[in-house]
């Protein structure tokens, strides 16, 4: 499909655009066009907050979230817990937690979770840090919140296994149904999970 | 080409934004991988989770291509491990060893079936160590690395054979060894050909994976210049806490 007929700064703007995740080159061409025709309203906008996102934004020094500030506001938060560590694989999971708004102690993001097949060790993981953090004072609970997947879970037990000895608790998000989940459509590894961390009621 | 069939899957890696291919263990066509449309989806991500026993049905235009699976969840093998950190990691090591060590394509009934006694077996943790330790050692004569273990390796003797020599891949009698003790690798009773798997302690176990897992690092992993991979490694250091430490089930 050769374009030869779209100029070189457009094509350049085509091009990194359907770098995207869910953009190919035809949507990009599309957001393209959309964005062209909304020069003032959105373009110039948009251009701005990524150039001003792509300066400010940074890595907290203590938890690795994303903020402009550093520490982030997650850590500066005088009203957040400091005895609990939430440890998380990601910076969206961190923000997915925050929806939910369960947790308001602080967060310790991994940036990622043991894979061999990915070539991802313990070294690629922010691990030493955690176990630095976890010694400081006064911090009571590691809350071990990855995925429930062999990969999620190797990385706990691996997570606990560096954490033993520390004066701290380490507990692990629980799992069972869904709410809202009806069993009949359920994966029947779920179900067997929840019937084994069955409760009394 | 068309064909159903029941296997475990070894592993799985994303491919492109959506799909995955994912290396399936199958019962009569060994090990083979396939595409799995949206496999990186919400719906096919428990599926593809390592060990769990699915059925697969691979279609391909021609044999040669990679094909894609159709795949449906047998039994959730690593749903009911995940927060067993020894029957996981042995799992993940079995799985491993799998994947890196069997050839594409070649049908090994007999290892599959092997496989499956071990993975039936991870929630008993007195037995599945020994029964790992015996699935690799059928899976290095599967594949041409067969241990020769009935018997002395310098005296010809048939008894007393409680060493293997790491050069030969040969038993080494009590007798003949005891002198190069500290170079040989020790043969626990229970890897000898019939003998019974019953009584074997902890320590016979961990005897027993350092022996086969020194075979399959040099024969399988070193020619692609790989060491063991870090489960199969963490499953012998987990043994040797729980010699330790018995009392502490859960770690």
């Amino acid at each position: 499909m050769a374009s030869s007929n779209i100029g070189p700064e457009l094509q350049r703007m085509i091009d990194l655009l359907a770098k995207l995740p869910g953009l190919g080159p035809r949507s990009a061409k599309r957001a393209a066009l959309h964005l062209l025709n909304r020069r003032d309203p959105l373009m110039r906008p948009l251009a701005y907050a990524i150039a001003e996102a792509a300066d400010k934004v940074q890595a907290c020094a203590t938890c690795g979230n994303l903020d402009s500030i550093n520490p982030c506001a997650v850590c500066a938060d005088p009203a957040r817990d400091r005895s609990v560590i939430c440890i998380v694989e990601s910076v969206g999971d961190l923000w997915a937690m925050e929806r939910a708004g369960a947790h308001r102690g602080t967060y310790h993001v991994l940036g990622g979770l043991l894979s061999p097949l990915d070539g991802v060790g313990p070294d690629d993981l922010k691990i030493g840090k955690l176990v630095a953090r976890a010694s400081e004072e006064g911090v009571t609970e590691v809350i071990l919140a990855l995925a429930t997947t062999v990969d999620g879970q190797t990385t706990a037990h691996y997570v606990a296994d560096q954490l033993l000895g520390k004066d701290v608790s380490i507990t692990q998000l629980s799992q069972g149904v869904p709410v809202g989940g009806e069993l009949d459509y359920l994966d029947e590894g779920t179900i067997a999970a929840a019937m084994r961390s069955r409760r009394p009621t | 080409m068309e064909f159903v069939d029941e296997g475990f899957l070894l592993a799985a890696r994303g491919h492109g934004e959506n799909h995955a291919v994912a290396e399936i263990f199958t019962a009569s066509h060994g090990r083979w991988a396939g595409l799995v449309y949206g496999g990186q989806g919400t719906k096919m991500r428990p599926l593809l989770q390592q060990g769990n026993r699915l059925r697969a049905t691979w279609k391909g235009r021609i044999a040669d291509s990679l094909g894609h699976f159709a795949l449906e969840l047998e039994e959730p093998v690593a749903a009911a491990h995940l927060y067993d950190r020894l029957a996981l990691t042995g799992l993940a090591a079995a799985c491993a060893v799998a994947a890196a060590a069997l050839p594409e394509r070649e049908a090994h009934p007999g290892v599959y079936d092997a496989l499956r006694i071990v993975i039936d077996h991870l929630d008993a943790p007195d037995i599945w160590p020994a029964l790992l330790a015996r699935w690799e050692l059928g899976l290095l004569a599967a594949i041409g690395f067969g241990l020769t273990l009935d018997r002395c390796a310098a005296t010809g003797a048939r008894d007393d054979l409680v060493y293997v020599s790491p050069k030969s891949a040969q038993a080494v009698s009590a007798a003949a060894g005891e002198p190069y003790s500290d170079r040989l690798l020790r043969l626990p009773p229970f890897l000898r050909g019939g003998a019974s798997l019953d009584g074997a302690s902890v320590e016979e176990a961990i005897d027993a994976l350092t022996l086969t897992g020194y075979f399959v690092e040099t024969r399988v992993f070193h020619p692609s210049d790989r060491t063991l991979p870090d489960s199969r490694m963490r499953l012998v250091d987990l043994l040797k806490a729980r010699v330790l430490k018995p009392q502490n089930e859960n770690g």
